[in-house]
């Protein structure tokens, strides 16, 4: 192995790995958050310093990288806004994975290149593997953040031949691999290797469409965490095999609650059944037909502030208006008047996993107000108004009643239990996975029509003309 | 110890580690799940250990470069996963409920978030 690891540096790291253990323990309340990130934050502390205390060279390399690197980091990491929440941690995740798949190739290169190559199966095996997760999840968190940043489309990308190209391009970097072990090294081969690997990343992120962000990014944290195991592998090192094999099981869990909360397999996100979900859905649709009440600011208003109690049910939509401040300000106002205000938040909401509740946050809703989907289900029944902010799909009562529907079976909010139901919306153009909507087509529901922010601050000024009761 | 033995041992630890890791994230809830995956992004930064110790080994102008852009790759994961999960972390602070209550009031720690102290790494020398 790289380096002989002394006892104590060993001890140093179960420091640290205990430190990681018990600040992600804290992540786990609200109240404790904050405290469980510094906690871990003294365990990197501990893992780094424990790391520079072993080492007696490279440090030309290491001062201006870190460096450059720390500046970096702060300045893009306090300047975000917390709707590019979602392309950060892409990007982040990006750059963890990039650093993985660097540290085998260092590595394969010290080994072949010192006179007499000696890279032995184990080692070749373990440096192929860090250097193919790695590679996949570096250019795939980077279209991942492309897609999200729209910097590019974010509808699916396809092509024809899709699985069979990722296929011949796995089995051919399998054969590379295989190559690289029997001739026990080859600059050539690892670097086709390394190409190929940020290939099939890109690959398999363009046919992930943008709905489906909230399950990719979460697998792509789970890609990285495994690369960053498997380098601890290449280099004999405790502490990277530990901390990324916990972040590796925090993304799975993520990546398959997502799913479950989509009700789509994960398969059906990674290999693009995007666009087949979508047509089964138009055969089945069409069918709905029936009046829509449009409803208006003026009477809107009216009806929220003799309420007793409105839900608000924050969607994709909402994020891509960036209207949370302005929900908040509604919000504000209508609490002034007595009304008890929720808020409804699906699982998927948002372009992550808990953006939503982030959004919010940001604007300064208390979290006890933000009601995940089992605590605040039983409260529509009694609820006056139910306001469907930028959702469609998460209130869509097909997920219960349709059989045939791609999202029979989806976990929803039941905004039509709600004594009213009032849909934001855009335009009468269907979610996602182009399903009709029957909540739309309701005799308790109303559609305001228009930018979800714009409609949201009129609201504001109109209820803010009511007196308070 | 042969290298087979250390492999082996390593899985040993993997597996118990995924594990843990399985335990402890499931009862994260769905509220803290942006700030959760912002926070384990950051400790996935943990990479920054293995950059530093490829940075000690190098012999050659390729190794050099390869162990510089692991090592600014893996700083900018620690110092910005870390920085952003505090920043958004302290959104969530103290609003357990529109009126404070009396369970967060005593809290002696309880400093502004303004004062993040990311973790210098590369600057312990």
């Amino acid at each position: 192995m790289t380096i002989a690891i002394p006892n104590w540096a060993t001890l140093g790291y179960l420091v640290a790995i205990v430190l990681f253990i018990l600040g992600i323990k804290q992540l786990t309340s609200a109240k404790t958050a904050l405290r469980g990130n510094r906690v871990a934050g003294m365990g990197m502390l501990v893992a780094i310093g424990v790391t520079l205390g072993m080492l007696h060279s490279g440090w030309q390399y290491v001062v201006p990288a870190a460096v450059l690197g720390t500046l970096v980091g702060i300045v893009v990491a306090r300047r975000v806004a917390m709707t590019a929440m979602p392309q950060l941690v892409a990007l982040f995740n990006g750059m963890g994975a990039g650093a993985a798949a660097l540290i085998a190739l260092g590595d394969f290169h010290r080994v072949t290149s010192s006179g007499h190559p000696s890279l032995d199966t184990i080692g070749a095996v373990t440096i192929l593997l860090s250097c193919l997760i790695g590679g996949i999840s570096f250019s795939g968190s980077l279209i991942a953040f492309a897609k999200l940043q729209e910097w590019m489309r974010g509808t699916p990308i396809t092509w024809p031949l899709q699985h069979e190209i990722n296929g011949v391009l796995l089995g051919a970097l399998v054969g590379i691999g295989l190559a690289i072990t029997l001739l026990h090294g080859g600059a050539v081969l690892i670097i086709v290797f390394a190409v190929g690997a940020l290939i099939l990343g890109v690959l398999s992120v363009l046919p992930v469409g943008g709905a489906d962000m909230p399950v990719i990014i979460a697998l792509l944290n789970s890609f990285t965490g495994i690369a960053a195991a498997v380098t601890g592998f290449v280099l004999g090192n405790d502490a990277l095999i530990v901390a990324g094999a916990l972040v590796g099981a925090s993304g799975s869990i993520l990546t398959m609650l997502m799913s479950k909360a989509m009700n789509r397999p994960i398969t059906n996100v990674l290999f693009g059944a995007f666009g087949k979900l979508a047509e089964d859905g138009g055969e089945g649709a069409g069918a709905l037909h029936g009046n829509i009440r449009e409803t208006n600011v003026e009477d809107l208003a009216v009806l929220l502030t003799y309420a007793q109690q409105v839900i608000f049910v924050p969607g994709y939509g909402l994020a891509v208006a960036r209207a949370q401040h302005e929900v908040k300000e509604l919000a504000t106002q209508l609490e002034q008047r007595g009304v008890r205000v929720l808020y409804a938040i699906h699982p998927v909401a948002g372009r992550m996993p808990g953006h939503m509740n982030v959004l919010l946050a940001e604007a300064d809703v208390p979290y006890s107000q933000l009601k995940e989907m089992d605590d605040v289900n039983p409260e529509f029944p009694r609820t006056d108004v139910a306001l469907v902010i930028g959702a469609n799909d998460v209130v869509n009562p097909a997920a219960h009643n349709t059989p045939g529907s791609p999202i029979y079976g989806m976990p929803i909010l039941n905004a039509d239990q709600a004594k009213t139901v009032v849909v934001l919306k855009r335009s009468m153009r269907p979610g996602f996975a182009g399903i009709e909507n029957e909540l739309f087509y309701r005799d308790n529901t109303m559609m305001l029509f228009g930018d979800a922010k714009d409609s949201l601050a009129k609201l504001t000024a109109e209820v803010k003309l009511q007196a308070a009761p | 110890m042969t290298n087979v033995n250390v492999v082996v041992i390593g899985l040993f630890v993997f597996v118990l580690a995924v594990f843990l890791g399985l335990e402890l994230i499931t009862k994260v809830p769905s509220l803290l799940h942006t700030p959760l995956m912002s926070g384990t992004n950051f400790i996935h930064g943990i990479v920054l250990v293995g950059a530093l110790t490829i940075a000690a080994t190098v012999h050659d102008t390729i190794g050099g470069v390869i162990a510089v852009a692991a090592v600014f790759l893996g700083t900018l994961n620690v110092v910005g996963g870390w920085v952003v999960t505090d920043r958004m972390l302290g959104m969530f602070r103290g609003k357990a409920a529109p009126a404070p209550t009396a369970a967060l009031a005593p809290k002696p720690e309880a400093r502004p978030a303004a004062q993040p102290t990311p973790p210098p790494p590369g600057e312990q020398r």
